[in-house]
């Protein structure tokens, strides 16, 4: 069945899923469902400890069975140590069928691959999947569909009850006896806890794991101990030097800092761009330099950043510190700066991921949005991006809040380089949708800027701005005329994985990996 | 005739290496004035040969956007320059600068192997500009001959390094060192009536001193620069872009003379200044710098 | 042409390719590895084939390792390799068989 965004959804993915396809950004405003809720054990004699001596009695005494979904957070990112030493451990226990479903999966979780191979996982829903674990989906040995939502769509999926968590493992930087978890103050510190909120609110059991035990009560708490079951002291949780890295030089690639600039000045034009304006921006080259050169002109023109949102890195909390930022708003933090900010500047504050950008809860943050700053893989000539497959078919990629972001900005602008090498970053079909076109309002490249054309009204306020404007055709058709028209990625036939719309219906499916065959 | 390109706007000469197909596949988005595709320095010994096939199928294929396309060519006292020649005029490179320029002579030999190249490929004869780069003591010193020898010849460059070392110093910070080749040879260059550019600036950490530099040689008359990066280009366009007030100067100058050469009179005053019809070419000149800047929106 | 002995051009940089050819049984050998092969294969496999009828090699091994070269990139590191397996690097036909 073919969707609002042109993709043919196979009737046999509908069917195994029970899901519906895509019908367009907001099809489901206003929409009505009952909440789901966990089965929960009660903790009423205060002579019970939660204390558990090591993740193997965690497990046993959380009931750790064959086909349990068990759940994890990113915000230890590639430094995370916890989704290896729980999957080892239940793998030791020769448990089979696990579903994991994680606020994102990276490289540092190679090593859970042979455990994809041999039975032990069975499914994987995330927002985000890199290295060997996307390898392993794209090839065809993950048993079950891999299911990637947004970090909105994640939680509305927990919340309505689509995915239902038995055990949800949640690694915290500090923690006391009783479960009250905090981002910060531990060897391992991450800044905030945002998305692992939902887990421990929506799972049966919920385990924290800690390297810093603290005396009780550790608050104000990020989780509430309220929603935990056991507490289990390890040695590490993470490591320190791959959780948050220093700050990244600003970029000194020119055609960076010229998409950057084209940015500064689009969003500058824009009647958007007054004080108190809000304001996203990710953590690329380019979107830093934007940053960068956008706080310079709020400097000079005495305009304030009325709240700033997302993951955040340093020149953002530059901004804030200087006083340009009234707010800022954060769900993770990407950088040693944005942790220290978070600690001990007061505007600088921690939301959950539903507040952030759950589309089936009474109004995320992301709705409050006038400018998302975005990269992208591919966008083509209908402003549908990907942002998780590669060129070579293969997952390697997150949408995490891309189409959160985008449906909730009044103006989303999307900056890629118009090739990276022969790929034409702009096309006449991208790979997967990710993120709908009718969301993504601009896209500046090297070569040119191309307003959506659903955004007359931001057509007609760029007149006569000086900007070289282009249109997506135009920009699509000076990539092929340097490399060459790209043949479409030769997938096989089935279906590994299902792209999910904010709201759970299909936007996409992605394939099996082929070898490529010459056709002569 | 002279060529039409002989005098263009020249600020910024980038150089790149021919060797490395990501560089030379789209210089063009920087908007330098000039590129210059390098088969000397930049290409290893042993790749001389692939920077050439490199070379031809750029010029060949890659639409490099009006930027004009120089290529720096092998000195003539290795054994590359003459196949360099070939590459360049079959390929239809804008210009090929010389490199290791001490004589006049030196750009008559170039001169001949591009004739007899313009030939052997069918391309017009005289269309292949040339550039000669001075990088030695004699060479600077023969600045003028040089710049006097072809009607090809579009101007000379410093070439500080090799420079520097001929004379027993090294590249100091300062600028003391160049001083004397600087004046020299933009002296020689206005004398001849050709163009004159400043030699690199390599240190990449250092922008401020590198803008601080790019303003002396404006004041001293260079017009332009060649560039290792493309971080420098705008930092060149920024210091040759004239101020409005130059700007409107240069219009009424230009107009004046234009409508007093009409009616016979020689001498005249703007906004007070005695202005001549010598002034025409500068006031020409801001027009050209002020449009290729994207700041002139008169009719001129 | 004739090519005569191994001869290898280009590298493994972004954007470049690696060219390797080497002496044939009396046909084309190709072997192309590439970071783009869904999208640009054909298209890659199509510069090679041309480049070498240009060239009117006949006979040779022919590797090709790809890192997201454009087609004048591949058709240069092409010749440069044959022509080196014949030790020629001057008085090239450019425009000629070179185009």
């Amino acid at each position: 069945m073919i969707n609002a965004v042109g993709r043919d959804i196979p009737e046999e993915v509908l069917k195994a899923t029970g899901k519906k396809v895509f019908e367009g950004a907001y099809a489901y405003d206003n929409y009505e469902y009952t909440k789901a809720a966990p089965t929960v054990h009660a903790v009423c004699d205060p002579k019970r400890s939660k204390l558990v001596e090591n993740i193997h009695e965690a497990l046993v005494k959380c009931g750790i069975k064959d086909g349990m979904t068990i759940s994890f957070h990113h915000h230890f990112r590639e430094g995370d140590y916890i989704v290896n030493m729980v999957m080892e451990e239940i793998h030791n226990m020769g448990i089979k069928g696990i579903t994991i479903c994680a606020s994102s999966l990276g490289k540092a979780h190679d090593p859970i691959v042979p455990m994809i191979e041999d039975g032990t996982i069975v499914g994987i829903q995330s927002s985000g999947v890199r290295g060997k674990i996307g390898e392993a989906i794209s090839t065809g040995k993950l048993r079950d569909l891999a299911i990637m939502r947004s970090h909105g769509g994640r939680v509305r999926a927990i919340e309505s009850g689509e995915v239902h968590i038995d055990i949800a493992f949640i690694g915290a930087p500090t923690c006391d006896e009783y479960g009250n978890m905090k981002a910060n103050g531990g060897k391992s510190d991450c800044g905030v806890l945002s998305y692992a909120v939902v887990d421990a609110e929506y799972a049966d059991k919920v385990v924290a794991i800690t390297d810093c035990l603290v005396p009780f009560p550790n608050v104000p708490a990020s989780i509430s101990m309220v929603h935990v079951d056991y507490v289990c002291v390890v040695d590490a949780i993470g490591n320190p030097a791959k959780i948050a890295t220093g700050a990244a030089k600003p970029t000194t690639d020119v055609r960076k800092i010229m998409m950057a600039d084209y940015c500064t000045q689009f969003v500058i034009n824009t009647p958007y761009f007054k004080e108190g304006f809000s304001y996203q921006t990710g953590v690329g080259g380019a979107s830093i330099a934007s940053t960068i050169s956008l706080g310079k002109i709020m400097e000079e023109r005495g305009i304030h950043m009325g709240l700033g949102l997302g993951g955040i890195t340093t020149p953002m909390c530059n901004l804030l510190a200087k006083g340009l930022i009234r707010t800022l708003v954060d769900t993770q933090d990407f950088d040693m700066g944005a942790i220290e900010s978070i600690k001990t500047n007061p505007n600088h504050i921690e939301i959950t991921a539903s507040e952030y950008a759950n589309p089936f809860n009474k109004g995320a943050y992301v709705n409050k949005l006038d400018f998302v700053i975005l990269a992208s893989l591919e966008v083509d000539t209908n402003f549908n991006c990907n942002v998780v497959v590669g060129s070579d078919g293969m997952i390697t990629g997150a949408q995490g809040g891309h189409p959160d972001t985008a449906a909730g900005a009044k103006c989303t602008i999307v900056i890629a380089p118009l090739l990276q090498g022969r790929i034409p970053a702009i096309c006449s079909n991208v790979t997967t949708v990710t993120t709908p076109g009718e969301t993504v309002d601009v896209v500046i490249t090297d070569y040119g800027i191309a307003i959506n054309p659903r955004r007359q009204d931001l057509i007609e306020c760029m007149k006569d701005v000086k900007l070289p404007f282009k249109t997506i055709e135009e920009l699509r058709d000076m990539a092929y005329a340097m490399v060459g028209e790209p043949d479409p990625v030769q997938f096989g036939d089935r279906v590994v994985g299902i792209i999910e719309a904010r709201d759970g219906t299909i936007i996409d499916v992605v394939r099996e990996i082929k070898e490529y065959e010459f056709k002569d | 005739m002279s060529h039409p390109n002989k005098k263009r706007l020249r600020r910024s000469m980038m150089f790149l290496n021919c060797q490395k197909p990501g560089l030379i596949k789209d210089p063009y988005i920087y908007k330098p004035d000039s590129i210059m595709l390098d088969l000397e320095d930049a290409v290893a010994e042993n790749q001389k040969d692939a920077a050439r096939y490199s070379l031809y199928h750029a010029l060949q294929e890659i639409d490099y956007r009006g930027v004009e396309r120089v290529v720096r060519i092998n000195g003539l006292d290795t054994p590359h320059w003459k196949e360099d020649i070939r590459v360049c005029v079959a390929g239809g490179a804008d210009t090929i600068r010389i490199a290791k320029t001490e004589t006049a002579q030196d750009v008559h030999i170039v001169e001949e192997h591009v004739l007899a190249a313009e030939k052997e490929f069918g391309r017009p004869e005289g269309s292949t500009l040339l550039m000669a780069a001075l990088e030695s003591c004699k060479g600077v010193l023969n600045a003028l001959e040089v710049c006097k020898s072809s009607d090809r010849l579009i101007g000379i460059a410093l070439s500080g390094g090799d420079y520097t070392k001929d004379l027993q110093t090294v590249i100091t910070g300062t600028g003391v060192e160049l001083q004397g080749a600087r004046q020299h040879m933009i002296i020689a260059a206005r004398a001849a009536g050709v163009q004159c550019w400043d030699t690199v600036f390599t240190n990449l950490d250092a922008m401020d001193v590198f803008e601080e530099e790019v303003k002396m040689i404006k004041m001293m008359g260079f017009d332009g620069k060649s560039l290792v990066n493309p971080r420098q280009i705008d930092i060149v366009h920024k210091v040759f872009t004239p101020t409005q007030k130059e700007i409107i100067f240069a219009e009424k100058v230009v107009k004046e003379i234009d409508e007093k050469k009409a009616l016979g009179i020689g001498v005249f005053t703007v906004d007070g200044k005695m202005i001549d019809i010598a002034f025409y070419d500068g006031a020409k000149r801001t027009i050209d710098l002020a449009k290729a800047s994207g700041v002139y929106e008169g009719d001129l | 042409m004739e090519v005569k002995k191994a001869a290898m051009a280009g590298t493994l940089e972004s954007s470049d390719a690696q060219v390797t050819v080497e002496p044939g049984n009396g046909t084309i050998e190709l072997s192309i590895e590439s970071s783009v092969i869904h999208q640009f294969g054909k298209q890659i496999k199509a510069t090679i084939l041309e480049t070498l009828g240009r060239l009117d090699v006949t006979s040779a091994k022919v590797k090709v390792v790809d890192k997201g070269a454009l087609d004048c990139t591949l058709k240069a590191r092409v010749e440069c390799a044959v022509y080196r397996s014949n030790d020629i690097t001057e008085n090239l036909p450019w425009g000629g068989v070179i185009k």
